[in-house]
This record gives C-alpha cells, structure tokens and sequence, in this order.
C-alpha cells in the first residue's frame, strides 16, 4: 500500500515494522512526531520519558534485556543524552537499539544550530541519513539490522526538511521478530575500568567492519550521469543537489554518513572531472575527504550557516541566479511568532515587565516573552537552564540583584531539567525566586503529556507528579500557587516572594488555551463610546488586539474571549460581541 | 503532465497545515510523485508559515523557490504580498481578503501596507481575491476557511472534484467533516461566480 507520510511518521512504521518492543522520547520539534505516531501501534511499549537523557537509558536497558528498541530527540536533546550514548557505545546492544536524532538547519525552532553527524564520528557508532519518507522507514529497519550485526547503537539522522516533508511510502508487514534471550554478561555490559577498556578494543575493531560495510552495504550508491560534475550528499542535501543539476552530473548519495565509504569515495572522485561535497551544516564530510588526500569543492563555496535549497546552490556553483522583480516597493512588515490569544503566559509577563524583573528564561512557548512587546526575559541558554543561570546571577551580583530577579520555567522544562537547578539554590543557600508556568501540557512541541498531567502517552490515566510536594521535598518552603489572569494576586506573588531572603517557587497554573477542554466565552468587542484610547489593552501584546488610528479594535476571528484586556481596562469598554 | 507546485501561505493557527495535507492526497489519488513540507513548532504560533506541495512525475526537492510556484494560496493579505515574488510569471494566486495585523504592526513599529490586493492586481494577470472568512462563517465554523480556499483552487484545476471530495473525508476529522464538505462545497461555487 502506498502512503503520503511524513518523515516522522515513516520512521514510526520503519519501528512498527522491524519489531521494536520499547519506544522512548522528550519531545522536541522537529523530533516529536516520531513517537507520537508510535504511540499508535497498541503492540509498542512506548513511553515519553522526563527527558532525553531518561529516554535514552530506559531503551538501552530495554536493548539488554534482549528487546528492539528506538529513542527519539531533537538535536540539543542529544546533547542531554550524550553520557549515555557514549557508553552504549563501548556496551553495544543485545536487542536492536536505534536512536533517532532531529537536526534543524535554519533553526525553525531550536536555539542553536548544531550538526549531529559529529556525534556519531566522536562516539564511534554508525550514523545513517535519509533522504525521504521511504528511506526513513528502510532506513530505521536496516538501522536494527546493522545494530544487531554489528553490536552496537546506531544513530539515523533527520532535519526538519525530511521530519516534516510528507512524501510517499510503500507499506511493508511487520517482521516476526524474535526477541533475544536475556543473559548475564558483566564483562560486556558493566562499563568500570577493567571492562571498559576491553570493550574500547571492541569499538574499534567494529569501526573497522563499519567502514568496510560502508563500502560494501546497499546504503550508499552511484547514479551516473554526466561526469563534468561529481556531486557527493545525502539527506535532503542530495534532494537539493538533485533539483539544481539534474542529469548534468553524477551522484554518490550517502545513505551511510559515518562511516563514509572509502573506496567508492575514491573511485567516484577519479571518474568525474570536479568533485563537489554538498552538505547542509559543517563540512563534516568535506574534512574526511580531504583527509583521504582527495581535492574536493564544497564550503569555499556554500555556507555553514542555515538551510541549503537548490537555488542557493545554483547560484553558487552554477552562477545562476533568479531574479525576481518586487510588486511592490512597500516594505513588507514581519511576523514573528506570538503567543496565542488566551495564553495563559500573557498575564505572567505582563506583570514582569512592570515590575522590571531581570528574568532568566527556558525552552518553551513562553521564550516568546523576549520578544516585543513584553520584551522581559533577559537570558535563555537551553532546556532547564533559567534555574541555574537565576542562581549563577544572584551568586555573582549579590542579594539586592538577586531580588530583582527571577527564572521563569514551564511544568515539562522543570521536570526535565529544571529541578536539578532548584536542588542546587537549595544545597547552596542560594536566595532565588523560581516562576513554574504550568499550562498543564508541554505546549511548543504540540501538546505532549508528562509527569505532572497525570497521563500516559496512550492517554491512560497514571500517578500524577505534585508539582507543589516536590518543591517542597528538595527544601522549599516558601510555595505558592497563583493565576496568571489574576494580574493583582501574581504581582503580590512575585514582590514578597523575591524580598523574601529564602529560596522561592510561585506555580502559575492556567491550561493552554489550546488544550481541547479550555473553553472560553468567544470574542469579545470594544465599545467605540466608552474607549478612552488609553491603549492599555495593547500592552498585553495579544494579537487579537489592533490599534486603527482612531479605534482600537478586536479582531473577531483571532479573539477566544479570555478576558485578560477586560481587566487592564479601566473603562470597562470591553464587552462580549 | 509537469510539475505542479502549490504554496499555502498565511498565519499560524489559519489551518494552512490542513489545507497541505488535503492537497498532498489529492496528488496520491492521481498516482504522482508528490512531497509535501510542513511547519512545525514555534514558527506555527502565529508566526508567518508557508507549505509547499509539489507533485509531478518525481520530485526531488520538497521545497519552492522564488519564481516557481504555480498557484498560491494566500490565507491572508500581507502574506500575499510577503510571498508573491514566488510565484511563477503567469502563476495564479488566490488571496484571501482578511487582514491579520502582525505584531509589529499592532505596537506600532511597522505600517500594514495599503490597497495591497489592488497593487496585486495591477501586476499580476491570474489573481482571485475573496472572502473566505464570510462564506466559512456561513456555513457554521469560521475555521473551515482553509476548505472554502481549497474549494475555489479546485475550480481552477483540472482535477476531477470527487478526488478532492474524497480528499477531505480521508484528511478532515469525522468530528468535523460536515461543515467542511460544506465549506468545499461553497469555495467550489464561489469560484464559478468569480468566472461570470
């Protein structure tokens, strides 16, 4: 059967179909469909895990314990789940493990732009890219093949382009896969000194076979055309390689990014007059190539920074440029992402910004809150990192600092990294106030459950982490729980709770007004006769919210009717349409 | 037939990523080739987003580039105007006529451009404006203004209208499918009013 499916979702299948037992993830876009779409097939145990380092551990255990198992991240969530990766490495598998990892070129909506491939080369595991929806799911089968061949972890690499490009895939059946015995191997399997050191000589002697199943496996492949031009890419770079030269060069698409296969490397270079790398990111084959004593084209020409397209590489090998004549000459105003109307995130910002507050931020819908017009967080690093950075700050400028500031941090960030940050204010009689933004959900990605919603990925009831009890439970005494929409109530929170020279939480709790059971009273209007233009409404930066010139007006179909405006109007002009 | 490449632009939160995937099917049905690429994440929060649809005998790239596209949908006026100098020379573009006021706008640090559709028009020969919003809130969810557009880009294709029908009940949530077949329904006539 044939499909339209997007890369994600391919590689779900790919899952369903080698036999996978246990499937592990945090989600992170452009990574979060993957187990998302797992969590479909009733057979797979699947779990989203408090984050990816977790993640990874229980799919390790579960490859040990004899069972195929796959683990899913974006490419900073790799970063967290590196320790674990790296020690895998030395243990190799019993059952299949494959780990999938989610780069994004162009940052659509990530906070730096790092290339992953450098993990697979610096932990020594084998890293396959797809360069579609089909490969995706062949791929991910033939990653469980070579883990269990080869005995270890193998990583399959996607971007954005190829996660979030539907394309079509022809459906397979589910292999009947016998899950290994389990059996006690400490020589293998306990990473102390002794063991490991033996184990070190196992990877590379594995690494050895790698690269010669590089050269040999179905994985990487020539497609002759024209010889002026031998072009060498994968993922979606081939695609894009694809699209600007056509028939007019030959191709080595690369199928097998680590190790990279040598000997067909060496003999495609010798049959084409100009070779060329094409790859988005580092030169991270170009380095290897070169290595080999081969000259190759490649980063003189392309960037290093953002996504490549088949123009960008026209214009810059082939010198060929679109030109495009403007309709207009009007600048074009921009249109950065916002929160929604409703968003409970709205209200807590506003209030920081009036009282001025230095604010260390996270990951997270509520990173929006350093954009105009609330424009009120001042630092955001990674997952987890306000807690500590609010911390860092205090310790550096003293108590009078430390009081004018806070991290503000969503429920699922908390819990995935954030915690660990409060324990230390606690342990290091740091004096820091720490702002949960719980929205019941994790929000960006999608609307993920995690510990603190009380369900499963399956959307079974489960025990449900206290948010309140376990901020207790690491030393906080001083909790409290307030509204962001109670603007009056927050702002008391956050002024007695940074005065107070002892560490502090405030839970803000209001739900996403995009979760399904938020219901709000529908769009609401100005009364042009009561409106005194004081423009209050328009600080809230609500996008419903426009200024005309002489009316300020609520757009009707972006209103959800949350009322926040009502309560900075003084004039009580706002009223239900 | 030769590559027929599709571009869905609007705001975040319009139904665009819908609107693709209906799009995506209909190529299906026809046995092409067909790629579609999606916007996930932060950028969907009210941002600027665009999906491309490309189908054809094979298609490499999932991407549209400037001057390549054959038809646009513009699910609102300024994306119109931020997208249109990838439209193909002789491209069609349908616009639909709702304003959303981009942040920068609503504080005051940029101006939403004049009479954008009128300076549309005068440029480009293929160009269909219209009130989706009115005809969705019509049929009873303003929401189905994504299917009222899909309606009316159907009308100016040669594809059969029972594939797009089939398109919807196989994408659209059963919840609700009713309005939106509806909404289809009523972009498909709006677009034989427009030719009279």
């Amino acid at each position: 059967m044939r499909k339209l499916m997007l890369g994600n979702e391919a590689v779900a299948r790919g899952a369903y179909e080698a036999g996978v037992t246990v499937a592990t993830a945090y989600p992170g876009t452009p990574s979060t469909e993957i187990t998302e779409n797992i969590a479909e097939y009733d057979d797979i145990y699947c779990e989203w895990s408090p984050n990816e380092k977790v993640a990874l551990e229980v799919a390790a255990g579960s490859s040990i314990a004899g069972a195929r198992s796959i683990c899913s991240m974006k490419h900073v969530g790799l970063n967290v789940a590196a320790d674990p990766l790296f020690t895998t490495s030395y243990t190799g598998v019993n059952g299949g493990l494959v780990i999938m990892v989610a780069d994004d070129p162009g940052m659509h909506s990530s906070q730096n732009e790092q290339d992953s491939r450098f993990y697979a080369r610096s932990a020594k595991v084998p890293m396959l890219e797809p360069a579609d929806s089909q490969e995706c799911k062949d791929f991910v089968e033939q990653g469980f093949a070579i883990s269990e061949r080869f005995d270890t972890p193998v990583i399959v690499r996607l971007s954005t382009r190829i996660a979030h490009s539907q394309s079509i895939v022809e459906l397979g059946e589910k292999q009947a896969y016998q899950m290994k015995d389990y059996y006690k191997d400490p020589a293998k399997y306990v990473m102390m000194p002794a063991m490991a050191r033996k184990r070190h000589i196992e990877v590379e002697k594995r690494l050895a076979a790698l690269r010669e199943f590089s050269d040999t496996g179905n994985l990487n492949r020539i497609e002759w055309g024209s010889r002026e031009a031998g072009i060498i890419a994968g993922g979606i770079a081939y695609q894009y390689a694809r699209e600007a030269f056509g028939e007019t060069a030959s191709y080595l698409k690369i199928g097998m990014v680590y190790p990279l296969p040598e000997k067909m490397i060496q003999q495609f270079a010798k049959e084409v007059q100009t070779l060329y790398v094409i790859e988005e990111l580092e030169p991270f084959m170009e380095d290897q190539i070169k290595k080999m004593g081969i000259q190759v084209r490649g980063k003189d020409l392309l960037p290093v920074m953002g996504e490549l397209s088949a123009q960008i590489i026209k214009e810059k090998i082939l010198s060929i440029k679109t030109e495009i004549q403007p309709i207009t000459n009007d600048p074009v105003p921009v249109r950065p992402p916002v929160m929604c109307p409703g968003c409970p995130h709205r209200g807590a910002f506003y209030v920081l910004k009036k009282l001025k507050m230095n604010v260390s931020g996270d990951i997270g819908c509520y990173t929006l809150g350093a954009l105009a017009p609330m424009e009120s967080i001042d630092v955001v690093i990674c997952m987890g990192a306000s807690v500590g950075a609010a911390h860092g700050m205090a310790k550096a400028r003293g108590k009078e600092f430390a009081q004018k500031t806070v991290a503000v941090i969503g429920d699922s960030t908390f819990i995935h990294s954030g915690i660990t940050g409060l324990i230390d204010i606690v342990y290091n009689k740091g004096i820091s106030t720490v702002i949960i933004l719980d929205n019941s959900i994790t929000g960006m990605t999608g609307h993920q459950h995690h510990p603190a919603t009380g369900y499963t990925i399956k959307g079974e009831p489960t025990r449900q982490l206290n948010l309140i009890q376990l901020v207790k439970a690491v030393g906080v005494d001083r909790v409290r729980v307030t509204d962001p929409f109670d603007i009056k109530e927050f702002e008391k929170a956050v002024k007695e709770e940074t005065e107070a020279e002892e560490p502090s939480v405030i839970i803000v709790q209001r739900p996403c007004a995009l979760l399904k059971n938020v219901i709000f009273e529908g769009p609401q209007a100005i009364n042009p006769q009561k409106c005194k233009q004081c423009k209050m409404c328009l600080r809230i930066g609500c996008p419903a919210i426009v200024d005309l010139g002489d009316t300020i007006e609520i757009n009707e179909a972006l209103c959800v009717g949350c009322k926040l405006c009502t309560k900075l109007c003084s004039a009580d002009a706002i009223v239900k349409r | 037939m030769d590559n027929l490449n599709i571009m869905i632009v609007g705001v975040g939160g319009q139904g665009t990523l819908l609107a693709s995937r209906v799009l995506g099917n209909v190529a299906l049905k026809q046995s092409l080739d067909v790629k579609v690429s999606e916007v996930h994440g932060m950028s969907q929060r009210g941002g600027s987003v665009v999906t491309y649809v490309k189908m054809g005998k094979k298609v490499y790239s999932p991407l549209i580039e400037k001057g390549e596209a054959d038809v646009i949908l513009a699910f609102e006026i300024l994306e119109a105007l931020r997208w249109v100098e990838y439209l193909k020379k002789g491209g069609t573009i349908v616009v639909n006529e709702q304003r959303i006021d981009p942040m920068p706008v609503i504080i005051g640090k940029a101006k939403y451009p004049e009479n954008i559709i009128a300076k549309l028009k005068q440029q480009i020969q293929n160009i269909i404006s219209v009130n989706a919003l009115k005809i969705a809130k019509e049929c009873g969810n303003i929401k189905a203004l994504n299917i009222v557009l899909l309606g009316l880009l159907a009308k100016s294709t040669d594809i059969a209208k029972d594939i797009w029908l089939e398109a919807i009940r196989e994408v659209v949530p059963a919840k609700i499918l009713d309005v939106n077949l509806k909404a289809f329904d009523a972009g498909y006539l709006s677009a034989s009013d427009l030719e009279k």
